[in-house]
């Protein structure tokens, strides 16, 4: 919960709400990017990788740091848990 | 499992861990008269515990594993008041699955569950607002916990809720946050800390300043370090080399991620939805004042405390922990996990009496899984 996890964002699909879809170990889901948006338009966004704790983009990250965070992530066992419970909670509102 | 695959840069490593056997020899400390580092946070300790790194550094250098898990500081009433709620006609209620195994005084939520209250597992706080919009006829409910790096998400999901106008959806919130609990230890009379590894995610929301009290102060160092074995490794170093010199600071080795004003859109999201509370009750550590937020007023729509008449202040709080529960003394270092006579007894991460057992960054949960199978092993 508190490591997230590193994403890159690949669309935005509400600017009102500040949504965007990010792909994460390719798996695709909605987080909100208001914490990293700064004085410039949401689409400027696509392409960059950022921490997302939560279904929130939090911090704006390098390829390079995502890839060393990511592996520290699989190692602890972490990635798969928060790719899992991304999952888990869309078959969750789909059911 | 070796050396090589652990550590991106094990050359880099092993000057680290030389220059910590170093540092460590400088300072006089020695196994029978250690120096303590806490690490702050719970996914420090669990990769403290995956890499064996209190395996690798001197037996001069021991670690305390600080409160920094959420889900194992989170006191059993907290738990029976979000039963209480789930268990009310018309309620889903919605939680991390961190939260579904922590102990009550009566049950677990996953108890509760089984009982047949509607509790569902969310990745995101959204998905509990997307949730309410499919289920006008429902009131949902979020279970809201964490430390700092999680409050703006429930801020940001309660305004997003206000905006639209989404009256069906509330917070239970249970946010709290990391210098008050450091500031309670280091008033304890028992306190034998010599420094501390700060955590990382934390500080990038919050940034650094808010533990400026702790060299100013206490005349401790601090050092907020990322989660990458080598991460860890150097800022424990930094520690060392602060006590050796005898200097206080507070230093940030994660700057690539952590702003030292942190997260200005988050800081702002918490102010203007937060407020402290008077005191907020920690497990095994008690009442800490200003320690723990709840919702303003001006958002008392989407305050389950409200909404449902439950919480602080509305009946008899019952602090004690189950029998023979020790968790409180392990978290302030008194003893460790596997001193704990329950520890792997009737305390394991299957059947948690403690709630340090439920986490993977609960420092009994780490003990439990990797006591057998250290780096050390492999070197």
């Amino acid at each position: 919960m508190c490591l997230g996890i590193p994403g890159r964002i690949v669309e935005i699909t509400d600017a009102r709400r500040k949504l965007a879809t990010v792909e994460v170990m390719g798996v695709r889901r909605q987080v909100n990017v208001a914490c990293i948006l700064k004085d410039e338009p949401i689409e400027a966004l696509i392409g960059t990788w950022s921490l997302i704790h939560v279904g929130f983009a939090m911090s704006r990250i390098n390829e390079e740091e995502a890839a060393l965070t990511l592996d520290v992530l699989r190692q602890l066992g972490e990635a798969q848990a928060e790719i899992e419970a991304m999952k888990a909670s869309e078959r969750m509102l789909a059911s | 499992m070796n050396y090589a695959d652990e550590f991106r840069d094990p050359i880099a490593a092993r000057g680290v861990l030389a220059a910590i056997a170093r540092v460590t020899d400088e300072i006089g400390a020695t196994r029978e008269k250690p120096v303590h580092i806490m690490e702050i946070c719970g996914g420090h300790t669990h990769a403290i515990f995956r890499y064996g790194l209190d395996k690798l550094t001197p037996p001069g250098l021991e670690f305390i594993h600080g409160p920094g898990c959420p889900v194992c500081v989170l006191p059993m009433s907290r738990i029976d008041e979000c039963v209480e709620i789930a268990e009310r006609p018309g309620v889903i209620m919605t939680t991390f699955g961190d939260a579904m195994r922590v102990p009550g005084h009566r049950k677990s939520l996953i108890q509760a569950n089984a009982d047949g209250a509607d509790i569902r597992m969310v990745y995101s706080p959204l998905d509990a607002l997307e949730l309410a919009r499919r289920h006008p006829d429902r009131e949902v409910v979020f279970f809201g916990l964490g430390f700092e790096t999680t409050t703006p998400s429930t801020a940001l999901t309660i305004l997003q809720a206000a905006a639209d106008g989404q009256t069906n959806f509330s917070v239970f919130c249970n946010h709290i946050t990391v210098p008050p609990p450091i500031k309670a230890l280091l008033d304890d009379p028992h306190m034998i800390l010599d420094g501390f590894v700060g955590p990382g995610h934390v500080s990038m929301v919050i940034g650094v300043r808010p533990y400026d009290f702790i060299a100013r102060d206490y005349g401790k160092p601090i050092v907020v370090a990322g989660f990458e074995p080598l991460d860890l490794l150097q800022s424990v170093l930094m520690v060392l080399e602060q006590i050796r010199d005898g200097r206080a600071e507070v230093e940030n080795q994660y700057s690539r991620v952590v702003p030292d004003d942190g997260n200005p859109v988050s800081i702002a999201a918490c102010a203007e939805v937060y407020e402290p509370r008077p005191s907020f009750e920690w497990r095994g550590l008690g009442e800490i004042d200003a320690s723990g937020m709840r919702i303003r007023p001006a958002y008392a729509a989407w305050d389950a405390e409200v909404k449902f008449g439950v919480g602080y202040g509305k009946g008899p709080r019952l602090v004690a922990e189950p029998d023979g529960c020790r968790c409180g003394d392990v978290m302030t270092g008194r003893i460790k996990p596997h001193s704990c006579p329950q520890f792997g007894k009737r305390c394991t991460p299957e059947m948690p009496l403690g709630a340090l057992m439920v986490s993977s960054e609960g420092a009994c949960a780490a003990y439990y899984q990797y006591g057998g199978l250290r780096l050390e092993e492999a070197l």
